[in-house]
């Protein structure tokens, strides 16, 4: 049973990663930076639970802002580059995160035993849910509430005037602009709440693996973040969803067979989607088809 | 009601204006011609604030709005129709109208939708359809749609004919001047020339970045009017 918890956990962070993405490509913006801000997120509240023995949950609020203040000082020079510059712009910046982690030691001991992050050696025995007695289902729990938290707040904003403004930047900056949209707020604001969502998101990942390190947040990581959204589509955050369980679930698990065969075919199905499907493998009209079924209404029954 | 005064905005080192003057008087529909790469966008983004001029200022109604916030610039009464329309494709045309609301925060917005529906009635039949699966002629009343719902006093507008055909330029020109009837007072660009002279109190000739002339659609032979505004005087 303790595999399915775990595949739970690990949709339930990715869906959380994904969902920052999110955010930053209603407004056109394709941050490669997520990874980045996630760690910023992990070693804050993992050094806030062991060495300065707080509880998760304040510790993962300063991690989610910490990550958010970094993320908005990122998004002001990200507001001068586009396309394909704010993504060599953004893994730049996710890589210097990386780095500053892989020479960051704060060490302090503790009844003999070193705790804290050891530069390339990583951050070990973040051990908030082992010491508090947290089985794998406990701990899959916690991470869907705060990713259910997550999916119902995105879901919310997509729907408001914020998300239609969102949105408007995103399809048109400059048609946005003339309408009176101020674009360095939308995109600014859109960078911090991403920002803390992966933040967020990395103060749970700490914890549930106990043991980080630079590497975990490399650009494999960033990449996961971004093909989600863009796997999903952007109708609506149930798309970035299913593309986490696509992804994690069909591609990664039912594919294990195939072993290094699946990396081929996960490039080869984001080649394949975003020539076939632009809008993304829950598109507007796929969601208007499903809305359709769950109101009864069958298709072609309405003449 | 709009003085532009001796603006210069430059692309980098290169100075796409360079110390255009004119002024658009209330109640009327002034049009800007000239032959491409003259600089006609380029002032109409300098005004709604899109591009901040290096010299020169621009007022409205008396104040300063130089290198103001474009969104600060629609407050005041100044709506931009873009070239190419620019309506969100992925959004449908109720929304869409909605947008060009952003800086109102009245309760009549849902009424006026309404009203654009009856001076519209195509818009009305597509309000759920997605921007980008209208015709070009729709997309062209749509994004002037989305303009008016800013309630503008200024309207800018540029080349809301571009790439439409004839019938569907002449509904466009038409609504243009009913606009205009109604109070609203427009400065317009256009490659059209025949056209917005027909509709025009006055009118602006934009050459290489300078005002080579001014006047009144009487003023000059209209042969010469065609030829400067599609060709330039140095062609």
């Amino acid at each position: 049973m303790d595999f399915y918890f775990g595949m739970l956990q690990i949709v339930g962070l990715h869906t959380i990663l994904g969902l920052s993405a999110y955010i930053i490509l209603l407004t056109g913006q394709v941050s490669m930076a997520q990874a980045g801000f996630m760690s910023i997120g992990a070693y804050i509240a993992g050094m806030l639970t062991v060495l300065a023995e707080m509880h998760l949950i304040p510790a993962m609020l300063i991690g989610g802002v910490a990550a958010a203040l970094v993320a908005c000082i990122v998004g002001f020079p990200a507001l001068r580059v586009k396309g394909l510059m704010l993504v060599v712009a953004t893994i730049a910046f996710g890589e210097f995160i990386r780095i500053f982690w892989f020479n960051f030691d704060y060490q302090i001991s503790r009844g003999g035993v070193k705790l804290g992050p050891e530069g390339g050696e990583g951050f070990k025995q973040i051990r908030f849910f082992p010491e508090n007695g947290w089985s794998t289902l406990d701990v899959a729990i916690f991470i869907w509430v705060v990713a259910g938290a997550v999916i119902a707040a995105v879901w919310w904003m997509d729907r408001s005037r914020a998300g239609k403004v969102l949105r408007a930047v995103g399809e048109d900056d400059l048609a946005a602009q003339s309408a009176g949209i101020n674009l360095t707020v939308v995109k600014v604001s859109a960078f911090t709440a991403g920002g803390f969502i992966a933040g967020l998101g990395g103060s749970v990942y700490a914890h549930y693996t106990t043991h980080i390190e630079h590497l975990n947040f490399d650009i494999v990581m960033a990449t996961f973040a971004i093909i989600y959204p863009i796997l999903g589509g952007l109708s609506n955050v149930f798309g970035t969803i299913l593309a986490v369980i696509f992804v994690q679930v069909f591609l990664l698990e039912v594919l294990r067979p195939l072993g290094d065969l699946r990396n081929l075919l996960f490039g080869a199905m984001i080649i394949v989607v975003m020539n076939f499907m632009p809008h993304g493998l829950f598109s507007a009209q796929v969601a208007s088809r499903i809305k359709g079924v769950f109101s009864g209404r069958k298709e072609g029954a309405n003449a | 009601m709009l003085e532009v005064n001796d603006i210069v905005t430059a692309y980098g080192k290169i100075e796409a204006l360079k110390g255009v003057s004119l002024s658009v008087p209330e109640g009327q529909i002034t049009v800007l011609l000239g032959p491409n790469g003259a600089g006609k966008t380029t002032t109409l983004m300098s005004v709604a604030g899109l591009l901040k001029p290096k010299r020169g200022s621009v007022t409205f109604e008396g104040q300063d709005i130089t290198g103001r916030q474009p969104g600060t610039i629609v407050q005041r009464g100044i709506a931009l129709v873009p070239e190419n329309r620019l309506v969100f494709p992925d959004m449908n045309v109720h929304d869409n109208l909605k947008t060009g609301a952003y800086v109102r925060n009245d309760n009549e917005i849902e009424s006026d939708i309404e009203s654009i529906y009856e001076r519209f009635p195509r818009l009305k039949e597509r309000y759920h359809q997605h921007a980008g699966t209208l015709s070009g002629g729709e997309q062209q009343m749509l994004a002037v749609a989305r303009a008016l719902m800013a309630r503008p006093k200024l309207m800018l507008m540029d080349e809301p004919s571009l790439g439409l055909a004839p019938m569907i330029v002449e509904e466009i020109f038409r609504i243009i001047h009913d606009l205009n009837q109604e109070g609203t007072s427009i400065f317009l660009v256009e490659q059209n020339a025949n056209m917005a002279l027909k509709i025009a109190h006055q009118f602006y000739l934009l050459e290489q970045g300078l005002v080579t002339f001014s006047g009144t659609p009487g003023d000059m032979d209209e042969n010469e009017v065609i030829q400067r505004a599609y060709l330039g005087t140095t062609a």
